[in-house]
């Protein structure tokens, strides 16, 4: 006859967790690469723009000098240090970023989730609105609206970002719902009169977690390629150290690009953003790779 | 078991339930016609026939998960379907159901604690986290899911098939249910595991008095319960025979139950080949003999045009055993197979 | 009578999430021409794996780690993919667990036929593979005009297993493997297909291997009996002293523990414990947490098979 300690459980808890998720993880090749470079990320983000001071004096005896150890990534058109705004810039990547994922996966968990689980008429009116959105073009309809509303800060703007991805998934996520509804647990859960919320809360969402975790990692990947290219056109220049202006000002304000010595200026966020998407894309593929059984080369 | 003066817990009374399928709803699946039952507390009743025949269906339309078509059904003579919202979270609680696969009736995204703990908490009342926490540890003893604290963290992919459905019994019961519909508990388990299951079922019906319905597909593991079951034999939607399994089994009438034990495999290499099983011929069933004749008709060996006109209604043979064939009595003496000669 | 199969110390092992797992641990087996061996064991213990290992046909994670497997003369596992083809189906046939999903849904029955004899030889018209097919099919007690025309979907459960048979028959194998012949089948179509296979070894005396944990079916089919638990063979008996005389008290175990129609089920006892895992299997004896007779030895070292009674028994009750 054994009594469990409360401690006992919680130790439970936390070896659990390990050993059910963040082992897995780790022992994924791609989920490990991708994780650790986003990590790295994060980092610049946060800490990176205490550590690194950001100096925008011009001097334009300075500009475009190629790379030294002076500015390990040159200057730009007006003298300045690239690597400092490279650093300062991926805290508005990111923020935007994380905004704009999560804005969209909440619409997107909401509307599927309520479509998926009531069905009805609230699914029909939910799914239609849902391919409205589907059916518009995105970019352009993004531009229009990023040009006239006078977006001034990161929220808003990764609001109107969010606005245009939740569509596709919200759709996903209700089909997963339709799909879990069937399920014996689930009836079983009705039959001892479990309430709801506690089915959709406690029963349905764990089951599809993993799926809105690897979706989040997704939708950041699509929301800094929106952002960069919003940002690119010169629509809605939020600040200047974010990369799509950085990439902006290199392209046509100053020539970066057609002076030789100055296309470290419009590498150098190029060469981030690729790096950051390429860690997002290897994190959710390996989560997917962890969480869906099938895809497993082993087991 | 006498049927006794006082009132069914459960009561059916022609019930038949229909799936339309198609454009225009046209097409229509019975999955049960025309079933009358009375179900008393404590009973364990065993509910056997081929996949197909209807026995999940019923045994949730028992439970009150699926509503009949047509007919009704009484719980101590109240339409539960017609209950007000009140009376229907009275009677919820006290008919369960444990499902046939043990991968699909646990949320794989649970621990074996998370499963549990929401029923307890809802059901018992517990005072703290901590009563909460014994109690659940309680129901994996009673279970002999020992010792409990391996299993508190555990994921149902990390139980074995037997584990599992201790699992979804102990989920069951905790809820202080009079009656449990079993649906095929054991099916999918190991052989050697499934003693222990029915042993388990049978320990819930002695000491708690819950009663069961239990659902099978194979005579041999129904017959655990023999001496203290009713045995109701489906075909095709229809209750076909039906009465205490003791009785039914020395005495099978119905052509169908003859034709299953004579086909029943026997573990024992004495009678290989030696059975002589009863021939059935193998035609298509039209949804009109289902609805008119005796659903067994196209492939009964002794069929006559009565049989395909008219659906045979029950006669009693005694001792509560019923059989709803014209035949019935007719049939040559009853020689199980495995008898020498 | 000469084994037709022998298998020698095999090991497969899996790699998993958690590590290296080894599904079948050094098993031995032998099938003698002629007969119909039955291995039994009940989910978990390997035997799936077994037969994968002896036909090549294991997932990508899994791989033999070591041992023999003779066919007649041939070694099977040091033979090409390319030759291994060439065996499979025209020599040894194999009816996979629930082999009915594996009928491709687009194509007939007679299709099905065409195509399995075309892959292996060419030469035989297509009239006569189908004259061959309608054989095997009434042999079956199915109507070869009907069911040759029909797809899949088309046909039942029982009338696809059969189908199956008939089709690993096709190119006269010389031995059969049938993996849970009869699972998912209500009883009455398990007893057809069981007369089957029946009808089949007696007519063409053909070797069978029936991979089961159903025990009557062994009891209704088989010679002989390999006892399977925990990735080793523990038992190999005739299969009347395995149902009358068990030696190995899982063998014991789980003839005491199968509800049957026949006797009183109040005497039946189940098998306490569970199969352990194979991650983690115990040290000596696997079966040692779960015997009433375990002694320290069994605790410590693993028995061998030795010979007991015209059997074999892996148990240090019979040194």
């Amino acid at each position: 006859m054994e009594t469990v300690s409360v401690e006992e459980g919680f130790r439970g808890r936390l070896s659990s967790l390990y050993y059910n998720i963040l082992k897995p993880i780790l022992a994924n090749k791609r989920a490990t690469v991708g994780l650790f470079i986003l990590l790295g990320f994060i980092l610049m983000a946060t800490v990176g723009p205490i550590l690194v001071p950001l100096d925008l004096t011009m001097r334009w005896s300075e500009r475009f000098k190629p790379p030294s150890l002076e500015h390990p990534l040159g200057t730009d058109y007006a003298g300045r240090d690239i690597f400092q705004q490279i650093v300062h810039g991926s805290r508005d990547v990111l923020t935007i970023a994380f905004l704009a994922a999560s804005f969209a996966i909440a619409i997107a968990v909401t509307i599927g989730t309520l479509s998926g689980y009531l069905g009805g008429i609230v699914d029909y009116v939910l799914m239609g609105v849902t391919d409205i959105f589907l059916t518009i073009p995105q970019l352009p309809v993004m531009l229009m609206i990023a040009a006239t509303i006078k977006v001034s800060d990161p929220v808003s703007f990764s609001a109107i970002i969010a606005i245009w991805m939740w569509a596709g998934l919200a759709r996903a996520i209700r089909a997963e719902i339709i799909s879990l509804r069937q399920k014996d647990f689930i009836e079983a859960a009705k039959v001892l009169d479990l309430g709801t919320g506690h089915i959709v809360f406690k029963e349905l969402m764990p089951n599809i977690l993993p799926y809105i975790v690897i979706n989040f990692v997704t939708m950041m990947r699509v929301a800094i390629t929106a952002s960069v290219g919003i940002m690119f056109l010169g629509v809605a220049p939020l600040s200047v150290t974010h990369w799509g202006v950085m990439l902006n000002m290199a392209m046509f304000a100053y020539g970066a690009i057609y002076v030789p010595s100055g296309i470290h200026y419009a590498l150098a966020p190029l060469l981030f953003i690729v790096l950051l998407e390429y860690g997002a894309v290897n994190l959710a593929h390996g989560l997917d790779e962890v969480f869906n059984p099938r895809l497993r080369r082993y087991e | 078991m006498k049927e006794s003066a006082e009132m069914p817990f459960i009561e059916l009374q022609n019930v038949t339930k229909y799936f339309e399928r198609g454009i225009m709803k046209k097409i229509r699946n019975y999955a049960v016609i025309d079933v009358s039952m009375k179900i008393y507390e404590g009973q364990i009743i065993a509910l056997v026939g081929e996949s197909g025949c209807g026995k999940t269906t019923l045994g949730k339309i028992i439970a009150g998960i699926i509503k009949p078509s047509e007919g009704r059904v009484l719980w101590l003579g109240k339409d539960i379907w017609k209950l007000s919202k009140k009376e229907f979270k009275q009677f919820r609680p006290l008919i369960q159901i444990v499902h046939q696969d043990p991968y699909a009736s646990l949320n794989p995204a649970r621990t074996v604690y998370q499963i549990l703990a929401p029923v307890v908490k809802k059901y018992k009342n517990p005072k703290s986290k901590r009563e909460l926490r014994e109690i659940v540890i309680q129901y994996l003893e009673y279970v002999g899911l020992t010792p409990p604290s391996y299993f508190l963290n555990k994921y149902p992919h990390h139980l074995s098939g037997g584990m599992r459905q201790r699992l979804s019994i102990a989920r069951a019961i905790i809820p202080s249910p009079k009656f449990i519909v079993a649906d095929e508990p054991v099916s999918m388990i190991d052989m050697s595991l499934r003693l222990s299951v029915l042993k388990l079922m049978e320990r819930l019906n002695k000491e708690l008095g819950i009663g069961f319905i239990y659902i099978s597909h194979d005579v041999a593991t129904a017959r655990y319960f023999a001496g203290k079951a009713l045995l109701a034999l489906m075909y095709l939607g229809r209750i076909v025979e039906k009465g205490p399994m003791d009785v039914v089994l020395r005495n099978p009438l119905h052509p169908y139950l003859r034709a299953i034990l004579s086909a029943s495999p026997i573990p024992d290499p004495k009678f290989a080949g030696k059975k002589r099983r009863i021939e059935l011929k193998s035609a298509e069933v039209s949804t009109d003999i289902l609805l008119r004749g005796c659903p067994f008709s196209h492939r009964c060996p002794f069929a006559v045009k009565k049989c395909f006109e008219k659906t045979p209604p029950f006669r009693d043979f005694g001792n509560g055993h019923m059989v709803a064939c014209y035949l019935a009595d007719e049939l040559p003496e009853w020689v199980p197979p495995w008898r020498e000669g | 009578m000469e084994p037709i199969l022998k298998v020698r110390d095999l090991i497969v092992e899996y790699a998993v999430r958690e590590g290296i797992l080894q599904v079948v641990s050094k098993a031995s087996l032998d099938a003698l021409e002629g007969q119909i061996t039955a291995l039994v064991g009940e989910s978990g213990c390997g035997k799936t794996t077994l037969i994968d290992g002896i036909m090549g046909t294991l997932p990508p994670n899994g791989y033999v780690r070591g041992g023999q497997v003779f066919f007649k003369d041939i070694d099977l596992l040091r033979l090409s993919e390319r030759e291994r083809q060439k065996i499979r189906w025209e020599r040894i046939a194999m009816v996979f667990q629930a082999a009915q999903n594996s009928l491709n849904p687009v194509l007939r029955i007679a299709d099905h036929f065409i195509e399995t004899v075309e892959a292996h030889k060419r030469g035989l018209s297509k009239k006569e593979i189908l004259e061959k097919a309608s054989q095997l099919l009434r042999k079956a007690r199915l109507n070869p005009e009907v069911v040759l025309r029909s797809y899949p979907h088309e046909l039942s459960g029982g009338m696809k297993q059969r189908v199956i048979i008939a089709l690993s028959l096709i190119l006269d194998p010389e031995f059969l493997i049938l993996d849970e012949p009869t699972s998912a089948l209500d009883i009455y179509t398990q007893s057809v297909i069981i007369d089957l296979l029946r009808a089949i070894h007696k007519e063409k005396n053909l070797s069978m291997l029936l991979v089961t944990h159903d025990l009557s079916i062994v009891a209704e089919l088989a010679h002989r009996a390999a006892v399977m638990y925990a990735g080793k063979i523990i038992e190999v008996t005739d299969v009347s002293s395995l149902f009358h005389d068990p030696k190995h008290p899982y063998s014991r175990g789980l003839i005491g523990a199968i509800p049957s129609l026949i006797e009183d089920l109040s005497h039946k006892k189940p098998i306490p414990g569970n199969p352990p895992s194979l991650l983690n299997p115990p040290p000596g004896c696997r079966f040692h947490p779960r015997c009433p007779y375990a002694t320290d030895k069994c605790k410590k070292e693993e028995p061998p098979l030795v010979k007991v009674n015209g059997g074999l028994v892996a148990c240090w009750l019979y040194e």
